[in-house]
């Protein structure tokens, strides 16, 4: 209570503060505009970085999922000892057996054949290309492929026939299929039907030349051992299956058998490539730290301009708190602005970059609302100084001085 | 006095019926009780010293001195824009030295009008907005305030070009926005400085009738001026030299027009 019966606290309605922060803006378009590019730029890396790196994660995932996450493999293990403790040659039949398995597929290693171009090549240079054996359904179990030619089918798996996967034809300089073309594989040539597409799910398989069971055996003397075999399980399935894989696969030495699933490291890789850029990132807050000092620089402009508005307001009833709350929502405005310019360019990058590689756009949350709420404090911050300089500003020297 | 503040809705209508609703409705509109400003410097300078004067309502009357006076000063110590060094102001019987910041400036929203030399309009605003705008801070809610500012613009002869904007208007009109803006609250007293400054000798002549229409109105009006011929023709002269109030004279023709 006053002792003169005025009012105590008298606050412009929202609409007439409205009015009064976007006089700067309305008056001054193009400095209002550059002013808030600062903040446009940072809130625009930073969304565009944070955008990408989801909406790649998203990518990947979406990728895995049309790959299937019911694959499981069972591979050779270690025992205790130290030794390799291979699958038995049952191994396959006997996973076929679990209750909602649906394909069983396997290959094996060939042990000491190696691949070449031709006899010519030195043996030493196998190009870490491992030769193995692969049942004739494999390629449906991972889903994937052939980029050309054909696959392994009952007949050629009895055959001197070789499949190459993705890297291994690159290795050897094997871009295209034609009739007669053939690789020395161990003692002899096998002739090429097929270059597999990149296999996602088992990348050891880019690496191998695959050759049938019957063929290995025959002409490799295979031992017909499986060192991996892959099985796709009915998808509410998959736990059961996966706790009964080890003991089925080697009932022996079920301790001795590495089950796993390859869509869940994917899952994990896909996690970490969505970290986003540090560096982009960092790049981002300098543009947003830059961008507040154009802010700050700019009201402090303006409130030298507006000293006879900032006068008159003062005559006409504005309290000290009215200016200053009209200078600093100038200033939170001009924030808000670049803002929403900022994310609306890094959702734009986003979706673009996100359209040419067939991913989902994802904008998180996390980033456009935190590029929003950062360019408010920022204009707040900016705004600070100058508003409080604002309302400091005696009326008669606003008022009576040029 | 020792009740609630009225919540702002409830002073503002108190204002709206009657500009001296609050305060002492039989004390004069402002009466400067002798006031003493001294502005710190080597040496200091003091620009007034011990003035006083009483203005009731309904008057007109022209302050003169020639600049370096203190007669701006005097001005801006009466629109309480600045506080004396010693000696009291009263607005309406509302003594200005024991009120807070905040208190002052509600009262210059509700009891003071301004008409300044240099106009000082918003040229981005419509003459309506220009106006309205002098009841902003009063707490009045927006569409009140535009109809009362279409009724200040047809007191100043301008109701035919509301949504002009300054830089369309000649300066005379410019000057009688800005006379309506200091109007459109019914200030207990509008407080002119050099108001024909800016103006040609004839637009200048226009606008001094008009504040004598506006006198004879009832408004009360304070003119700041260096001119003798303009303080001549208000029914009341000041004259202030070296910051002392040297005479005070009443014509008997109170129409300055």
């Amino acid at each position: 209570m006053t002792a003169t019966g005025l009012p105590a606290r008298r606050r412009l309605p929202a609409s007439d503060l409205t009015r009064l922060a976007t006089i700067g803006l309305r008056t001054r378009k193009l400095r209002a505009a550059l002013s808030a590019l600062g903040i446009a730029i940072g809130v625009a890396a930073i969304v565009a970085v944070l955008g990408l790196s989801a909406s790649s994660q998203a990518g990947l995932l979406a990728e895995i999922n049309q790959l299937g996450t019911n694959l499981l493999t069972a591979t050779d293990g270690q025992s205790v000892t130290g030794g390799v403790v291979e699958l038995p040659t049952a191994a396959p039949a006997m996973i076929g057996r679990i209750g909602g398995v649906q394909q069983v597929q396997s290959i094996g290693i060939v042990n000491g054949a190696s691949a070449y171009r031709n006899p010519h090549i030195p043996t030493a240079e196998t190009n870490g290309l491992t030769v193995q054996a692969a049942s004739v359904g494999l390629l449906e179990a991972l889903a994937t492929g052939v980029a050309q030619g054909h696959y392994l089918n009952a007949a050629t798996a009895r055959e001197p026939v070789a499949v190459l996967g993705a890297t291994t034809a690159r290795l050897l300089g094997i871009d295209r299929i034609y009739p007669g073309e053939r690789i020395w594989v161990g003692t002899q040539w096998f002739y090429v039907t097929g270059i597999l597409n990149p296999a996602v799910l088992a990348s050891d398989i880019d690496t191998s030349v695959l050759v049938g069971y019957p063929a290995a055996e025959k002409y490799l003397s295979f031992d017909g051992h499986p060192s991996t075999v892959y099985l796709r399980a009915q998808n509410e399935r998959v736990d059961a299956v996966d706790n009964l894989l080890a003991g089925t696969a080697n009932p022996e030495d079920p301790s001795g058998v590495n089950i796993s699933q390859p869509s869940a490291a994917l899952v994990a890789q896909a996690d970490a490539k969505g970290a986003f850029d540090g560096l982009f990132l960092g790049l981002g807050a300098v543009a947003l730290l830059v961008g507040a000092v154009g802010v700050a620089n700019i009201m402090i402009i303006s409130v030298l301009e507006r000293r006879s508005e900032i006068g008159l307001r003062r005559a006409l009833g504005a309290t000290k708190g009215h200016i200053r709350t009209q200078f600093l929502s100038e200033a939170v405005l001009l924030g808000l602005l670049g803002g929403v310019l900022g994310v609306a360019v890094g959702a734009a990058a986003t979706s673009i970059y996100a359209h040419t590689k067939h991913w989902a756009t994802v904008i998180p949350t996390d980033a456009w609302a935190g590029g929003i709420a950062a360019s408010l404090l920022i204009g707040a911050l900016a705004g600070l100084i100058p508003a409080v300089r604002a309302a400091r500003l005696s009326p008669t020297r606003a008022l009576w001085s040029v | 006095m020792s009740h609630v503040p009225p919540p702002i809705s409830e002073s503002a209508a108190l204002v709206a019926r009657d500009g001296a609703a609050l305060g002492d409705a039989e004390a004069p509109v402002l009466d400067v009780d002798r006031v003493t400003k001294t502005y710190p410097g080597e040496p200091p300078v003091k620009a007034l010293r011990e003035a006083s004067l009483t203005i009731g309502p309904g008057e007109l009357v022209g302050i003169v001195g020639p600049s370096g006076s203190g007669k701006t000063t005097l001005l801006q110590l009466m629109g309480t824009l600045d506080r004396p060094t010693s000696g009291r102001v009263r607005i309406t019987g509302l003594d200005v030295a024991t009120m807070a910041d905040d208190d002052v400036a509600y009262l210059r929203a509700t009891r003071i009008g301004f008409i300044f030399q240099q106009f000082f309009l918003a040229e981005h605003s419509t003459a309506l907005d220009n106006v309205a705008d002098g009841l902003l801070y009063a707490g009045i809610p927006v569409g009140q305030r535009r109809e009362r500012a279409l009724d200040a613009l047809q007191l100043v002869g301008l109701a035919d070009r509301p949504h002009a904007r300054p830089t369309q208007l000649s300066g005379g009109q410019r000057q009688r926005v800005a006379i309506a803006r200091a109007l459109v609250g019914r200030p207990a007293i509008v407080l002119a400085d050099e108001p024909t400054g800016n103006l040609d000798q004839a637009t200048g002549q226009s606008i001094l009738d008009l504040v004598g229409q506006l006198h004879q109105a009832g408004s009360t009006i304070v003119v700041i001026t260096h001119d003798h011929a303009i303080a001549e023709r208000m029914p009341r002269k000041i004259e202030i030299l070296d910051g002392r109030i040297v005479a005070d004279t009443r014509t008997a023709s109170p129409d300055p027009s």
